[in-house]
């Protein structure tokens, strides 16, 4: 395969980690049940905090790994922080979680311009290229998925790590339960509030996490307006587009990436004359196209057609129902 | 194993749902719990399992006081319940909700399944997602569930709506060889007195919060009943009925939801008439109900108002030809919780695009003071009393509809309330409105209905004169025993 082909679908991966990690920590919270809202605000607020979090320890004389690694917990903690108050003001204060979540996009989105206005344009810490030993050697697989930056291949962890958590693990199973019955979940011995707090968070962080992949990574740096304003939107309409399974979700989160790509370089060709804007819209018009397919039942139909096992499979697989408790408010007793 | 309650008291606000209840459950037997929506049993059997704790009193278990809080913690203490919609997760599979809140690895877990389901014929697929199964599969999930955690006790609720006679079969086989194989306690929350006299060894009965009685079992149906419902059958004046001309009629109507049929039923409504529905809880009578104000539509057969076919046609045409209705769930369905008096008054009666706010809150008040509403036009709707809820609903309907279809009117009202509603109610029929209400009083029924229609699982038997009926038809009626009865005949 030709060089430059090698380094489009490699620059795919890279652009797409943030989503992948963002929308993999929203899959996790809507599993368990709770809507955070605020990704595209707390993904902007985290990416500003890890990087002058990152720029401050690097000045005051810290090593540069030393400087990456307080960014991105900074980043973490502070995605981590936005998703505590929409759990606390979800179930707790029995608020609702859209409302919240909602409000908290705009507040944390402004807050992170504010804060961040005296560091924009400025040089700073930078994750730098990882060449994996022997993996990144290989051909073809080897430039496309093993010669990134370690925020790459925490995603390509996290995939895994999050389906295994999610179908493989008794915690999964409670997590699970928790976001599609909290009844039966309580009826079995599980805290289901607690819970909701601990994936809230922990998706929270995730989001961060996505915030640092960006400033310290893929996007370096700080800007206004932010570089990766929107994609928190695009990470949530992600998680409903894969069906709140993380295979799918990722698959979602690389498609759109590609897309970008394609739209990227069409408007780079000179011979061909679209507007930009039409091409935008491609990504949406495709998600929507397969959400009305998957939701039609047109794919149940075709499905009847297919052998019992493999049926089983493909209606796992094809999912699209939200977890039945998403969003709802649970009181024991 | 042995279940003594001490002295268990349950408040939900005014309510005092458990009532210093004091019952001993010996191990070995399958005991029925009787009593009427809402006299606490659901309440006593939840405390029981761990759902809900008890505001005071003791749960003995083989002699030592058990203090437990939750459900996970009762089936530690060997009490399990399956609730009469399954606990379980629809987006699981068998073999995963079975796993869910047990130590049981994946393949000990299927090998236990299969065993448990093969003692008592169950087939239960483990790869299955449980959204597939039918209701009875889930119980049996459930009962599987949880002999796999070892309880020693088994609450059922209701556990026999939705499932077919095979599968009831089935169940009572399995109920009937835990108690006496296992030494098994199994208690039976139940409206239906076929299923406790088939079943049970023992009952124990539950009215407005007490233990109002307990008998050995075999008991016959009109025997449960007098149980139930206490002997106060004191006959009343009736006030002659002035009948008119045919105004509702149903013609060969097919009815049918997810838990029960209604085949074929005849049924013409005369002005001025008042037709009563008797029946344990969910015997059809709301399906009937709602197939005659065309929020149900019939499978087959056709509804007439007055000489138009309205089958197939929604609520709001029925409305229009002066059909109306009252639900028995008052903030579900009959009124909206966060609307205030004047903005329901708004909702019924203004017709143009604004609304006159003035014209609205002159009316609510008047309304108010006409139907003795203890409230004022900005309260919201939840902050008023059930009765005054009620007396709300029959100011928000048309002042003289041809018919009133009215679910459980009176229910938990208190005696004055329940009285101005049949003052107002039978002041309406004088100016030739039918009333086709339901009821779970006997009383009420036999006092205010010309007609009385019994409902047993879907069957439908006719009284036509209300007060040629005893205490002892009535029983043997509400139990399903329509073949005795001689003063009436089966409409389905």
């Amino acid at each position: 395969m030709n060089e430059p082909f090698l380094l489009i679908l490699g620059s795919i991966v890279s652009n797409a980690t943030p989503l992948v990690i963002a929308s993999i920590g929203e899959t996790i919270t809507e599993r368990a049940g709770v809507v955070n809202l605020s990704l595209d605000g707390s993904i902007m607020l985290s990416a500003m905090a890890g990087f002058v979090a990152a720029y401050a320890a690097a000045n005051g004389g810290s090593p540069t790994e030393l400087s990456l690694l307080i960014g991105v917990l900074v980043a973490m903690a502070a995605g981590a922080l936005v998703a505590l108050i929409v759990a606390v003001g979800g179930i707790a204060l029995r608020r609702d979680q859209v409302a919240v979540g909602f409000v908290l996009t705009l507040l944390t989105a402004d807050l992170a311009q504010f804060l961040g206005q005296s560091y924009t344009r400025i040089p700073g810490p930078t994750v730098g290229q990882w060449v994996l030993p022997v993996l990144g050697d290989l051909p073809v697989v080897g430039p496309v998925l093993f010669r990134h930056n370690i925020f790459v291949y925490i995603s390509f962890v996290l995939i895994f790590a999050c389906w295994f958590w999610l179908f493989r693990t008794r915690s999964g199973l409670a997590l699970r339960a928790v976001g599609e019955r909290p009844e039966a979940a309580f009826a079995r011995g599980v805290d289901v509030n607690r819970l909701r707090y601990v994936y809230t968070v922990l998706g929270g962080a995730l989001v961060g996490l996505a915030g640092a992949a960006y400033s310290l990574g893929i996007k370096p740096g700080w800007a206004t307006p932010p570089p990766m304003r929107g994609d928190g939107w695009i990470a949530l309409a992600i998680v409903i587009f894969g069906g709140w399974h993380p295979f799918r979700v990722v698959l979602g989160a690389y498609l759109f990436a590609a897309l970008r790509a394609v739209s990227t370089a069409i408007q780079r060709t000179p011979d061909i004359q679209i507007s930009p804007v039409l091409l935008n819209l491609l990504p949406w018009i495709l998600m929507i196209a397969t959400l009305v397919a998957v939701s039609s039942g047109a794919i149940e139909r075709l499905m009847r057609l297919l052998p019992g096992s493999f049926q089983r499979w493909t209606r796992n697989v094809l999912r699209s129902d939200p977890p039945a408790a998403l969003g709802t408010r649970f009181d024991a007793g | 194993m042995q279940i003594e309650l001490r002295h268990i008291h349950k408040r939900f606000g005014p309510v005092h749902a458990n009532n210093d209840i004091d019952v001993t459950f010996q191990g070995g037997r399958i005991i029925g719990v009787l009593g009427e929506n809402g006299a606490g049993k659901s309440t006593l059997m939840k405390i029981l399992a761990g759902y809900q704790p008890a505001d005071s009193g003791d749960i003995i278990i083989d002699g030592r006081v058990a203090d437990y809080r939750g459900p996970q913690a009762a089936i530690h203490y060997g009490i399990g319940m399956l609730q009469q919609d399954p606990l379980d997760v629809p987006a699981f599979t068998v073999l995963e909700n079975f796993i869910f809140g047990s130590r049981m690895r994946h393949t000990e877990a299927r090998a236990r399944l299969r065993e448990i389901s093969q003692r008592f014929g169950f087939s239960l697929d483990p790869d299955m997602p449980v959204s597939q199964l039918s209701i009875a599969q889930r119980q049996q999930l459930e009962i599987v569930r949880l002999l796999a955690l070892n309880v020693r006790a088994l609450i059922l609720d209701e556990p026999t709506t939705g499932i077919s006679a095979e599968q009831k079969a089935l169940l009572f086989d399995t109920l009937r060889s835990l108690a006496r194989n296992d030494g098994m306690t199994v208690l039976l929350v139940s409206h239906k007195l076929e299923d406790v006299i088939a079943l049970c060894d023992e009952v124990v009965v539950l009215r407005a919060g007490r233990l109002t009685g307990r008998g050995e079992m075999p008991l016959t149906t009109q025997e449960l009943v007098r149980l139930m419902f206490g002997q106060s059958f004191a006959m009343q004046e009736r006030p002659a009925a002035h009948l008119g001309d045919v105004i509702l009629r149903l013609e060969g109507v097919h009815l049918r939801d997810k838990r029960l049929s209604i085949e074929h039923l005849n049924l013409a409504v005369r002005a001025g008439e008042v037709i009563g529905l008797a029946g344990l809880d969910g015997s059809g009578q709301g399906l009937a109900m709602r197939a005659c104000v065309g929020l149900v539509k019939p499978v087959a057969g056709r509804v007439f108002v007055g000489n138009s076919d309205m089958t197939g046609k929604p609520y709001r045409a029925f409305l229009r030809r002066g059909v109306a209705f009252s639900a028995a769930g008052r903030l579900e369905e009959g009124l909206v919780a966060g609307l205030s008096l004047t903005e329901h008054v708004a909702l019924a009666n203004e017709r143009d695009m604004l609304v006159n706010w003035d014209r609205a809150r002159r009316q609510t008040a008047s309304q108010l003071a006409a139907y003795n509403v203890r409230g004022r036009p900005d309260d919201l709707i939840e902050q008023l009393s059930g009765g005054n809820q009620q007396r709300l609903l029959m100011a928000l309907m048309p002042e003289q509809p041809l018919v009133m279809v009215l679910e459980q009117p009176t229910r938990g009202l208190d005696v004055d309330s329940a009285a101005w509603i049949w003052r107002q109610l039978l002041a309406r029929r004088e100016g030739g409105t039918a009333i086709v209400f339901s009821s779970d009083d006997l009383d009420e029924l036999v006092a205010y209905s010309d007609r009385i229609l019994v409902f047993y699982a879907g069957q439908i038997f006719e009284i036509p004169d209300a007060s040629a009926t005893t205490i002892d038809q009535l029983g043997h009626l509400i139990g399903g025993e329509f073949e005795m009865a001689t003063i009436g005949k089966r409409l389905t």
